[in-house]
């Protein structure tokens, strides 16, 4: 924990008090209200068997809905997984279902706009069409932001970063109120898995820096510098094999799942586990920990477990 | 039909022509389909001839129309449909506006027949014994693709990016800047000799490379002395004034012996509407002799020449000096292994790079059609012979699994329509591992960024040393796309790279079983 992180934390902590201080009168009330730093008392939430629209409804009502993340006339930036050429059932890119009703849910809650977007890695328009994302996220009412060129892109100083120290990060990011991270479960060659620290990669201009540069400090790093408000992982259809693009729907498994939690390193070690892997064999989720960055303890964590 | 109405109808349906087919080539926001794109590009000569001999094809028999065109009317291909023609009309049209003070006026020319002949014998030639290297830079409508693609695309490119800046400052996210990935100085140099010689011809004398260097233009306009109609001079009324020829922009009415060179006469009809009698008109003469005969003279008493001209052309084409230019990968941090390639990739559906080379005019539509700019035009790469024809760019970009845009905008069928499962299978090029350049390799940590990429999964990650993998590809799966070239974050030397098959063969399909996995939804979480 750096100087800042311990300022922020002891604050954090320190308003906290006041606010359960005055908990039963009218101050109290509207505080509790007014705060996003702690909406509910569940560090993640799994829920499975059902379409993932049923399964986010409920999930975030045990959270205290999207408004206890978003607040009214606020900006709010998702970052779904759109890396891939591929269809919804090849597992490939977040489930077009889900970010339709999270961009739905933002909106009811009053934020301003909706932007999403993500770096792709296969030709942008093609991701953003074949995904099914853009029309999901137009339909709702969110705007689908391009980021394939440089331009979109603004020099950021990583403070905590051992190796990433320096990125280029996408401008509708930095200018948002509400960061939504919405990574997709799945395989990958390069990383074993990738889920909402891995997907942080397509908020970056420069990706080569990374593989070239001890990939899996570089995710831990990225992963210091704005850590998302709500992450909500796509475990319905899981491409176990062949990731991250997959060869065909072959490698892929209806596991109806998904994770909320506003941990990026407990629901990386807990999709983890789900995926059928332990997330101490995953490198990077071993570097967060480390970082300070969360916890990848399950035991010591309150999980609500919903079985629809 | 007034001469005027005439010539307004020629400027009209130039124009309908142009437009669209200006556009295709700087689109770059992939607005037209390849279906309308074959449909605007439906008359144009050169490549709807080629794809005829390379598909065989009835849906592609525009040339046939436009010689029966040129049978009925004269060269109106030249004057309407060709956009090289278009463009020297404007260019002359501007060199008339700025001169006119000197009083500007074209002459009577006299025609360079043998040169005319020798350029229209020597492609066809080279042609026939496989190579469509001369056609290639003569061809008009390959080489005013060339011009759009190199010149009005990066306009169109910079005006959109201005746009698209303005729009971001206003945090509207409509308009989208366009990255040009790659720039080839040397593909761009021949452009840019190209333009100044075809436009300092057509500034000083009017339509002047489509009367004695274009191939298509001397072809037509030895079609067209025999055509039912012609561009007339009627000996009772005319004056001799001489008004048309100073207005002829071909340089074909020789007024003092009042005799019009239809080989020449690109059927513009300006003259029509210069005549202050009607000693000029355009009218139905079949039955007419030529005017100028004994035009195959030539050919006999050039055989030799050309004959000689072109062996040493063919064998130079072959020359070692071309396959020892190699393109070597750009430098920026070092990776210790270089990388020569044996051979440049010819995109999918192309079936062979020596096919591709024999079938290709170089204009550059798929250039502008690819969505991932892959495509980018060579220099050497594929040898002399095919020079500024499009190779797969791997270092620019990677060829889109689920893409096959090229081979359906192909005018000369140079690219041969292609199924889009069959493209998946359409082994191009082979994926080659330099292990000590490899980050594994070199520093110890994962990397795998190939095999991300691998649509096919033909390259994977094997275990390697401690808990780390490393790439191991094969062969049986790669289908060439190079993504995992284009993914490698090696420098200045990739890891990987694609060596492109002089013949394309077929990828075994990766037909992994289904993962059998049992869901139990009603099941306790694993944590």
């Amino acid at each position: 924990m750096n100087r800042r992180d311990f300022f922020r934390k002891s604050l954090q902590a320190g308003l906290f008090t006041g606010a359960a201080m005055t908990f039963p009168g009218v101050y109290g009330n509207y505080f509790a209200k007014s705060s996003r730093t702690l909406p509910s008392a569940y560090d993640l939430v799994a829920i499975k068997g059902g379409e993932p629209e049923t399964m986010f409804d409920e999930a975030i009502k045990t959270l205290g809905g999207m408004k206890a993340f978003v607040k009214k006339n606020q900006k709010v930036c998702l970052k779904p997984n759109v890396g891939w050429d591929v269809t919804p059932e090849r597992g490939g890119n977040t489930n077009p279902k889900l970010v339709k009703r999270v961009v739905e849910h933002c909106l009811e809650a009053g934020a301003k706009e909706v932007y999403v977007f993500d770096h792709t890695c296969d030709d942008w328009k093609r991701c953003y069409t074949n995904s099914g994302i853009e029309k999901a996220v137009k339909d709702a009412g969110g705007i689908m932001v391009p980021a394939d060129t440089e331009n979109y892109y603004q020099d950021v100083t990583v403070n905590s970063g051992k190796v990433l120290t320096q990125a280029k990060i996408h401008e509708v990011l930095l200018n948002s109120d509400v960061f939504i991270n919405i990574p997709i479960l799945k395989s990958h060659s390069s990383t074993r898995i990738t889920v909402s620290m891995k997907n942080l990669m397509g908020i970056v201009w420069d990706r080569r820096y990374w593989h070239s540069n001890d990939l899996h400090q570089c995710i831990a790093d990225c992963a210091t510098y704005r850590k998302p408000d709500l992450n909500i992982v796509d475990a319905y259809f899981v491409m176990k094999r062949n990731g991250p693009r997959g060869v065909s729907v072959n490698d892929v498994v209806t596991m109806k799942s998904q994770l909320i939690s506003t941990n990026m390193v407990s629901a990386d070690a807990a999709a983890a586990k789900l995926f059928g892997v332990e997330p101490d064999e995953i490198p990077y989720i071993k570097i967060a920990d480390s970082m300070g960055v969360g916890k990848k303890d399950l035991s010591s964590l309150n999980i609500k477990r919903i079985i629809l | 039909m007034s001469g005027s109405l005439l010539r307004n109808i020629r400027i009209i349906v130039s124009i309908i022509f142009i437009v669209p087919t200006t556009f295709l080539f700087a689109d770059i926001f992939s607005l037209i389909p390849p279906v309308i794109s074959e449909k605007i590009l439906f008359l144009q000569f050169v490549p709807s001839t080629l794809k005829f001999i390379a598909a065989i094809s009835f849906t592609v028999i525009g040339f046939v129309i436009v010689l029966l065109l040129t049978v009925m009317f004269g060269r109106v291909y030249c004057s309407s449909i060709c956009p090289l023609g278009f463009l020297q009309d404007v260019v002359n049209w501007l060199s008339r506006k700025i001169k006119r003070k000197k009083e500007f006026k074209f002459e009577f020319l006299n025609e360079q027949k043998i040169l005319r002949i020798v350029l229209l014998i020597i492609p066809v030639l080279f042609f026939v014994f496989g190579s469509v290297t001369l056609i290639n830079f003569l061809d008009p409508f390959s080489m005013y693709g060339r011009f759009a693609g190199n010149f009005f695309r990066p306009v169109l490119v910079s005006a959109n990016n201005l746009a698209a800046v303005i729009f971001k400052s206003f945090k509207l996210y409509i308009v989208y800047p366009y990255e040009l990935k790659a720039f080839n100085i040397y593909p761009f140099i021949i452009t840019v000799t190209f333009f100044v010689v075809v436009v300092f011809m057509s500034w000083k004398m009017g339509r002047l490379y489509c009367n004695t260097i274009c191939p298509v233009g001397t072809l037509l306009g030895y079609i067209s002395k025999f055509s039912f109609f012609k561009i007339k001079i009627k000996q009772d009324e005319c004056l001799s004034c001489g008004l048309c020829s100073k207005e002829c922009k071909a340089g074909c009415i020789d007024s003092e012996n009042k005799i019009v060179d239809m080989s020449r006469c690109v059927a513009c009809f300006d003259c029509l509407t210069s005549c202050p009698t009607d000693g000029i008109v355009y009218s139905y003469s079949y039955n007419k002799q030529p005017n100028i005969q004994t035009y195959n003279q030539p050919i006999t008493n050039n055989s030799k020449r050309d004959f000689i001209v072109k062996v040493s052309l063919y064998i130079l084409s072959f020359s070692s000096i071309a396959a020892q230019v190699k393109k070597k990968i750009v430098v920026t941090k070092p990776s210790m292994i270089p990388i020569f390639r044996k051979s440049a990739t010819s995109p999918p559906g192309s079936i062979s790079v020596e096919r591709f080379n024999s079938k290709c005019t170089a204009c550059h539509l798929c250039v502008s059609a690819c969505p991932t700019q892959v495509l980018q035009a060579s220099f050497l790469e594929y040898g002399f012979t095919g020079m500024m024809q499009p190779r797969m760019d791997n270092i620019t970009s990677f060829c889109n699994f689920e893409c096959k845009i090229c081979s359906d905008v192909c005018p000369t069928g140079a690219i041969l329509p292609i199924d889009l499962e069959k493209k998946k299978l359409t082994q191009i090029g082979k994926s080659k591992f330099v292990k000590d350049n490899c980050i594994v390799q070199t520093q110890k940590t994962d990397c795998g960024a190939c095999s991300e990429h691998c649509p096919t999964k033909a390259v994977r990650m094997i275990p390697f040393e401690g808990n780390l993998f490393i790439p191991e590809t094969r062969d049986d799966y790669c289908i060439g796309c190079g993504a995992c070239e284009f993914a490698c974050p090696t420098k200045p030397h990739k890891a990987i790279y694609v060596e492109g098959n002089r013949v394309h063969q077929l990828a075994k399909k990766n037909v992994e079983e289904k993962k059998q996995e049992k869901v139990n939804y009603k099941e306790e979480f694993p944590f």
